[in-house]
Parts: C-alpha cells; structure tokens; sequence
C-alpha cells in the first residue's frame, strides 16, 4: 500500500493528466446530448451577454450592408404588392379565401454569434422560448437556407449551420423537381455544398437552382444553391453534384426562423406509423 | 507571490477576450486558424504545482469551449498541452539555481529555448484538437494542412508577443 502510494506520488503529473482528461473528454462525449452541457454554451447568461455587448458595437460597422440587403429585400417585397399588376379583367371581386389557411409563419432574429471556419458551426440568434423559436425548426434568411435550431434558451437559441459536418436536408433541383439531400461539402470550404443521391434519370445543368423540397423543414422552393460542378464523386446508382451555396455564410445578418403550424400534427403522426408496424 | 497571481489573472482575462472577440473572425483561407490563448499555460511559472496547472488548463479550456459551443473539446487538448509541457520542462531545465519564481518567457530562457518550447507545445495542442474536432479519417490530407498552418500562425504570434513583452535580462 505505502510503495503504491510512493508510485503514485512520484509519477503523480501522470495520474493528474489522466483524471483530467478524462473528465474533459467526458464532457466532450456527452455533449452530443446537447442539453447535459448547456452551461457551456454560448446561451449562457455570461457569454451571451459579452456576446450581445461586442455585437452592439459591431453593428455600427456593418450598418451600410444592412441597409443594402434591407433595400433589396424591400424592393423584392414591392414587386410582389398588388398594386404593381394591373388587371386586366374589369370586374374584379375579393373572396375571402378559406382554403388556404397560413402554414407557416417566421420569427425574425439577429445574428449575434457566428462561424464558418470549423467542422461544426453553429450560429447563436437573439430569440429564445419567450418568443416561440423550439428545437428542430428551419432557420433561413433572405438570400436562403441556414440550418436548424437544435438548442433554445431563454432569450437565445443555437443554430446549426449547414456548415456543420452532421448538417443535412431534403433538397431537389429547382426544374427537375428530383429529390436528394443536400449536405457541406467534405473540404469544408464554406461556399460549396454537395446534392446527393439524386436519382440517376436526373439530367441537371450547370447552374440549374437547388431549392429545398416539400419533405423538409422549410416550405417547399427556398434557394439553397446553383449546381457549380456534375462531375463529383458518383454514388452508383445516385447522382452527386457540387452546390454553389446561395448564401455567404459569413456576411449572416438576419435570418427568419420558420416555424410550421403542422409540423407537431405531422411528426405525431409519423411517430405512430413506426409504432403499428 | 501576489504579484505572479495578479499578473496571470489578468493575463488569462486577456487572452481569452482576444481569442474569442478577435481571432475568433480571423482564418487564412480556411485553413490558418491561430488558438493564441495556449500562451496562457505556457507562461505558468516554472514552481506551479502540477495540481494548480491542469485545473488551470481545464478551466482556461473549458471558458474557450464555452464561446466556441465546443464543450470538452478545448478542455481536452489543454489539458495533453499541460501533460506535454511538465515533461519538457523536467527534461529541459534543471530546478535548481532559480529564485525570486521565474517564468519560462522569451526574456528569462532566451530565444532558443524558447522557440522550441513553443512549437513544441503547440503542435502537440493543434495536434490533438484538429483530430478530436474532425474526427474522421476520411478528411486527413485537409486535417494535417489545417494543424500544421494553424501552428506556425500560433508560434507566429507567440513569438511576436515574446518579442513584444521582451526585457533584458535582470538576473544577477
């Protein structure tokens, strides 16, 4: 007992090491189940605050490319006012329309925390529980598809970019309508995505538009990308293309969060077919 | 002694607010991303009990992983960064003949020393942080340019700072 104590003592900066990395590596393992750690995160009062501070001051210098996406956003939206067409029937009568009922609807929120330069990126957003953001909803913003919130606080929430290694979602070309998903490209470049296993009777052009599809979180037709390159990797009886990804990533200002009224409906449903089976 | 734990305290501040509101927005083509706050452990005096060293590179770790949303993954590599600099230092320097609490900066142990002390450090941290980040082996070509470009910016840096903070010897 003595000489183990003696050994351990003389080579105590070893045991030391172990006890410590282990516990680190622990934490590192488990924060898979991202709830368990989430005082380590940037939703937490103290870095969410300093991050909220640096971002304050940061917004002064950016002022000018808000206001240039705000126009263009404002522009887009005249286009869309009625009072841009002109009709050309006479009559015209308004039928308040009870068919189509709103099914989705959109939080906006800022960007206070951002990356692009790791394999996992997350982005952190000024809207929380308080305001209706819930895990798993589709994050875009005006120029296209973001990620998904995977944890939510309070007055914040985290975002997983589609710059993270684990990041995929359903995608089709924009006028093929053919289905496959779209994920980060493997180099990590953050302005390249990658469309996979889209059916082999496909026949995409270069710079044909990727929008998401009807199966995922976010309404059917949000711009993901243009195809860039159809020589990739092949995955025998799928395609894979190279994506140019519609959004910069690092320039992220504003995004919407997505939220679908049936979403709930759809995944208890869902959840009951694997059941009966 | 008060004066050692103040001058780090506010060191460790610093350094952290550097790397998390600085660097942070910093990368070289994707690829060169310096972790500077490391410099932090490296600078520790020589007399640091072995206990007081890894609690203080896991709680250095541990604030970084808080602002990156990487919990353990900084934790762990400076804790190997602890491990790999008590066996340079026991291999490097002799104990004896030291007073008044030295530390291993550029002024003290002079250029030489120091630049391998550094690199060597380093390269063991990036090391392990880029394959515990990645995690894969499909990905190494992109792992290793990433690891070694990141370190030569963080030795960059720190010897740029050695030179910064350099004082002529006042050992008598």
């Amino acid at each position: 007992m003595r000489n183990l104590l003696i050994f351990i003592t003389k080579y105590n900066a070893f045991f030391l090491f172990l006890v410590f990395e282990i516990a680190a590596l622990t934490v590192y393992v488990k924060y898979n189940s991202f709830q368990k750690a989430t005082f380590i995160s940037s939703t937490s009062k103290v870095t969410g605050a300093l991050y909220t501070q640096v971002n304050g001051l940061k917004d002064y210098l950016r002022l000018k490319e808000v206001n240039d996406s705000i126009a263009k956003e404002n522009a887009r939206l005249r286009n869309q006012l009625k009072s841009s067409f002109y009709t050309d029937t006479a009559v015209k009568h308004d039928v308040t329309d009870s068919v189509y009922k709103q099914q989705y609807t959109f939080i906006s929120a800022k960007v206070i925390n951002n990356s692009v330069n790791r394999a996992t990126n997350y982005i952190t957003i000024n809207r929380g529980s308080k305001q209706g953001v819930a895990k798993g909803m589709g994050v875009i913003c005006s120029s296209g598809l973001v990620g998904k919130v995977i944890f939510v606080g309070e007055h914040l929430s985290v975002v997983q970019s589609l710059l993270h290694k684990d990041s995929r979602f359903s995608a089709m070309l924009a006028n093929g309508k053919e289905i496959g998903y779209i994920e980060w490209s493997d180099d990590l470049d953050p302005h390249k995505g990658i469309l996979k296993d889209v059916s082999n009777n496909a026949q995409p052009k270069l710079g044909e538009q990727v929008v998401t599809s009807q199966y995922s979180l976010f309404p059917a037709g949000i711009p993901v990308g243009k195809v860039s390159n159809l020589h990739t990797r092949q995955g025998g009886y799928t395609l894979n293309m190279e994506v140019a990804l519609a959004v910069d990533f690092s320039k992220l200002l504003y995004v919407d969060v997505v939220v679908n009224k049936l979403a709930q409906e759809q995944t208890g449903l869902e959840a009951q077919e694997k059941k009966d089976e | 002694m008060s004066r050692t734990i103040l001058v780090n305290f506010i060191r460790f501040f610093a350094l952290v607010f550097l790397q998390v509101f600085l660097l942070k927005n910093l990368t070289l083509y994707n690829l060169s991303t310096p972790y500077f706050y490391i410099l932090f452990i490296l600078l520790l005096p020589f007399e640091t009990p072995n206990l007081l060293l890894f609690a203080l590179a896991f709680i250095l770790g541990i604030t970084i992983d808080a602002f990156y949303d990487t919990p353990g993954l900084h934790a762990a590599s400076c804790v190997l960064l602890a491990f790999v600099r008590i066996l340079f230092i026991s291999i490097t320097v002799q104990k004896e003949g030291f007073d008044n609490e030295p530390e291993p900066t550029m002024s003290v142990m002079g250029f030489r020393w120091f630049f391998t002390y550094a690199l060597i450090l380093t390269l063991f941290h990036h090391f392990f942080l880029f394959n515990l980040e990645v995690f894969r082996f499909s990905e190494i070509p992109y792992t290793l340019s990433r690891f070694v470009l990141s370190s030569i910016f963080t030795v960059f840096l720190m010897l740029l700072t050695g030179f910064l903070f350099y004082r002529r010897k006042e050992r008598t």
